[in-house]
Parts: C-alpha cells; sequence; structure tokens
C-alpha cells in the first residue's frame, strides 16, 4: 500500500485561478522581503507536500522540539528544522499576525502569515543538527551565514520561478498518482547526486528484487564545484535504465530539495520526504548525506532505531565491490572473501578517468553509462 | 501543529496487556501509548490516501505525467 503522508495528509498550500490571482492583487499592497533560492525550494518543498505535514515556515515551539527531541510540537518525527530567516531591518515594519509578500529576485512568489518572530543560536542549532560548530562543515558554514531572526507562519505559493529541470520534476501527487496507475504496492526510493556505477546499480537492484517499484531519486538542487551536472545525471541514468533494467520497474524522477549535510538527522529527513512522494521503503547509504568524516560510516542507520515510528521502512544496504573470488558484485555480508579479492568502487576513481576523457573498467560502470557522460562536453560543475 | 485532544480510558485483560507491551519494546516504542496510538491510526487509517484530490485534479495530474511520458 502506498503510504499516508508523514501526518496523515498531503499538504497543498499551491494557490489557482481565482484565490491566486486575488492574493497576487493584494500581495502588491504588502510589506514584502527578498528571499534566496534554497528558501525559495524550501517554500516550493512545502507548498507541494514535500514537506508534509508543514504548512510553513516552523514556529519557535516546532523549531525548539525539532532541535532538541528531533520531532515536530505534536510528536510526529522530524529531523531538520526548515525556516525562514530574516534582518531585523527587513522586517522593522511588520509585526507577528501581519501579511508578508516573499519575492525571488524581485518577484512575488507567496504569501505568509507571520505568526511569529524569534531569536535564534546559530551555533547552537549547528551543535544539534550537525554535531559539529565546525565551519568547514558546508551545512554549519551556511547556517552561520544566515540572518539574525526567523519568521514562522504558513504560506500560500503564487508563483514558481522556471526551473531548466523543471520536465524532470516531480511533486508528491503526482509519483502518488503514477505508483497507482502502475499498480505498485510497494516503492523503494533512492536517494543520489551521482551519476551511477555499479555499486550503485548493484543496491537499487537488490532492493528492488523485494518490491514492485523503483524510484530513482535525484536531487536538484545547488551543487558545488566538481559534482555532476543535472543534466548529466538524468542521461546517465537513461542510459542504465534502457539497456539494464526491465521495463516498467523504474521512474526517474528529480526532487528539488536543498542539501545539507547532516548526516544522521538528513537520512531521516530524506525518508521522510520519499514517504510523502509515495515510497514505501528508502534506501540508506552508509554515511547517508555525510561529508568530510563528521559522521560515523554507520550513525546515519543507527538513528533509525530512535524512529519506530517513521512510517517508511529503511533498508540498510552494504556497499557493493566486486570480488574476483566470487565472481560478481558481492558485498561484505554475503562475500567471505579477503581484501585481495576486492575491488572496491571508487567514486573518485571514476571522476578522475571521465576528466581524462577515458571510459572506466565495466566492473565500475557501464560502458553505455560512461559514453553518455563523456558525450557531454563538460560534465562538472564549476 | 497542536492538535486538541481527548483523554480516553479503557480496560483490557491483563494478558492483552502483556502482550502488547511486548510488541511495543520489542518494535522500540518508548512507552505504550504511543504504541497503541500508532497501531490505531494505522488501522484507521489504512485504506485512505490522505490526498485531496478531485477528479478535475487528477486528470491534470495524469496529462502532465502522459506529457512527461511516465504513461501511455
Ligand atoms: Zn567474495
Amino acid at each position: 500500500m502506498i503510504p499516508r503522508p508523514h501526518g496523515g495528509r498531503l499538504v497543498n498550500r499551491v494557490l489557482t485561478g481565482k484565490r491566486r490571482e486575488a492574493l497576487l492583487r493584494e500581495a502588491e499592497e504588502l510589506p514584502s522581503i527578498e528571499i534566496s533560492y534554497e528558501r525559495l525550494i524550501d517554500l516550493m518543498d512545502i507548498a507541494h507536500g514535500a514537506f508534509s505535514p508543514l504548512e510553513g515556515f516552523m514556529v519557535q515551539e516546532d523549531y525548539l522540539h525539532v532541535l532538541y527531541d528531533m520531532r515536530l510540537s505534536n510528536d510526529l518525527p522530524w529531523t531538520i528544522p526548515v525556516v525562514l530567516d530574516v534582518d531585523p531591518e527587513e522586517i522593522s515594519g511588520v509585526k507577528e499576525g501581519d501579511d508578508l509578500a516573499l519575492k525571488y529576485n524581485g518577484e512575488i512568489v507567496a504569501v505568509m502569515r507571520i505568526e511569529e518572530i524569534y531569536g535564534w543560536d546559530k551555533k547552537e542549532y549547528a551543535r544539534q543538527v550537525y554535531k559539529t560548530t565546525d565551519k568547514n562543515h558546508p551545512g554549519v558554514a551556511k547556517t552561520y551565514n544566515r540572518k539574525e531572526l526567523l519568521v514562522g507562519g504558513e504560506i500560500d505559493l503564487l508563483r514558481e520561478p522556471s526551473h531548466p529541470l523543471e520536465n524532470r520534476i516531480l511533486w508528491p501527487i503526482e509519483t502518488r498518482v503514477l505508483f497507482r496507475e502502475k499498480k505498485w504496492r510497494t516503492i523503494v526510493a533512492f536517494q543520489t547526486r551521482n551519476v551511477p556505477h555499479r555499486g550503485h546499480e548493484y543496491v537499487q537492484k537488490a532492493a528492488l528484487t523485494f518490491t514492485d517499484g523503483l524510484l530513482i531519486h535525484p536531487l536538484i538542487g545547488w551543487k558545488k564545484p566538481g559534482d555532476y551536472r543535472d543534466e548529466v545525471i538524468f542521461a546517465a541514468y537513461e542510459a542504465l535504465i534502457k539497456y539494464y533494467y526491465p521495463k516498467d520497474v523504474v521512474v526517474l524522477a528529480g526532487l528539488l530539495m536543498n542539501m545539507n549535510y547532516a548526516g544522521p538527522r538528513e537520512a531521516i529527513h530524506h525518508a521522510i520526504v520519499r514517504k510523502n512522494f509515495g515510497a514505501t521503503h528508502f534506501i540508506v547509504g552508509r554515511d547517508h548525506a555525510g561529508v568530510g568524516d563528521y559522521y560515523g560510516p554507520y550513525e546515519a542507520w543507527e538513528i533509525f532505531d530512535e524512529f519506530p515510528d517513521l512510517g517508511i521502512t529503511p533498508l540498510f544496504i552494504r556497499e557493493a565491490f566486486y570480488c574476483k573470488k566470487c565472481g560478481g558484485m558481492v558485498n561484505e555480508k554475503i562475500c567471505p572473501h579477503s581484501e585481495e579479492y576486492r575491488v572496491k568502487i571508487s567514486g573518485t576513481k571514476i571522476r578522475r578517468m571521465i576528466r581524462e576523457g577515458k571510459i572506466p573498467p565495466e566492473y565500475m560502470m557501464r560502458p553505455e553509462v560512461a559514453r553518455v557522460i563523456l558525450s557531454f562536453k563538460d560534465p562538472f560543475v564549476h | 501543529m497542536g492538535e486538541e485532544k481527548v483523554e480516553l480510558k479503557i480496560t483490557i485483560p491483563k494478558s492483552l496487556y502483556d502482550k502488547i507491551k511486548e510488541e511495543a519494546d520489542n518494535a522500540g516504542f518508548t512507552d505504550i501509548e504511543e504504541f497503541i496510538r500508532f497501531v490505531l491510526e494505522q488501522l484507521v487509517e489504512s485504506g485512505e490516501t490522505g490526498e485531496e484530490l478531485s477528479p478535475e485534479d487528477e486528470e491534470k495530474v495524469k496529462e502532465r505525467l502522459r506529457a512527461l511520458g511516465y504513461i501511455d
């Protein structure tokens, strides 16, 4: 059965038709603030129900519960605060109870009903969410760069700026209808920000052995230099699906969502969001959503023990490697042989070969996939 | 987020209580109330989708899925 959304009901705060027109006119007269691209993405995730049951940016009670208990004030699991930061000067003229227009690139995108304006301790946020206050951690650095106050309250989305990959993006209501059309009862979701190598394929197929369908769900959003470009990731997956997956068991769709690198907390967040998209299972990788060595390799697995009421089943599948003795792709749990027989698949190594214009060996990456990646003049972000 | 709550007092056989308690512990729930709430929710809500989707909206969704090649 496709699970009910987190909290029981799929949030929809995308206004359409007459209500939208009326609110757009009203919004012209409202005080407004300009929001960043990342907050715009949060806004869209809220409005389209990817962040159900959130109806807006968090008020202080929810924020503090999430920060310290990893649950909303109504006890539902939630691990990453979704907050809107503002400068005191920007909102000097507004008070709690007022409506505020949110603008992106000077254009009104949403209206927010200000329920609460409150202060926050960014260092404490970093300590709780990222388990470190080290500003070399990309998530911590971003937190420290945010503004001094938070505003909480419900939002209504009025406009969505177009996205170069908008035809690749599906929202929860769409994947839910799609899964029903396909008559899938169990769906495993796979989070990625990478082109697929043989290890990824192994993990996905291990999961797919037991489920009706697989949702390959690349995260679209801000990237750091050296990452593969989004178009490249989609093209590479299309090649893999075309040549190596049976018909009608895979859905490839982009997820517009921010990446925080919050390791274990983010693994839970990723699972909750996939539940909203209709997945019943979620593959959690080793050091999922981690960065550097801030988190232990299996911390992102252990944290699931604290959430028996998540409503989506995590699948902990060990990293795959090629074993010369076994004669195929295996993982630590099923291969008894020693290191000398094991060939690790390294993303770094593959990246280097791609940079040099070389096709990686077949045990690392399918040649059809490699060729597609190499067909791009420049597969990487700068 | 805070929804109104009602308090409910029910009497169940001790043997059933013990079984529920064991299940709750095994599943990792911190207290038995949380477990009972979770089980009841699952039971009552199964079969409902939690989506507010009119037939017209559903058709719009399908149209987009068709246009993008996800369904025939
Ligand atoms: Zn082996």
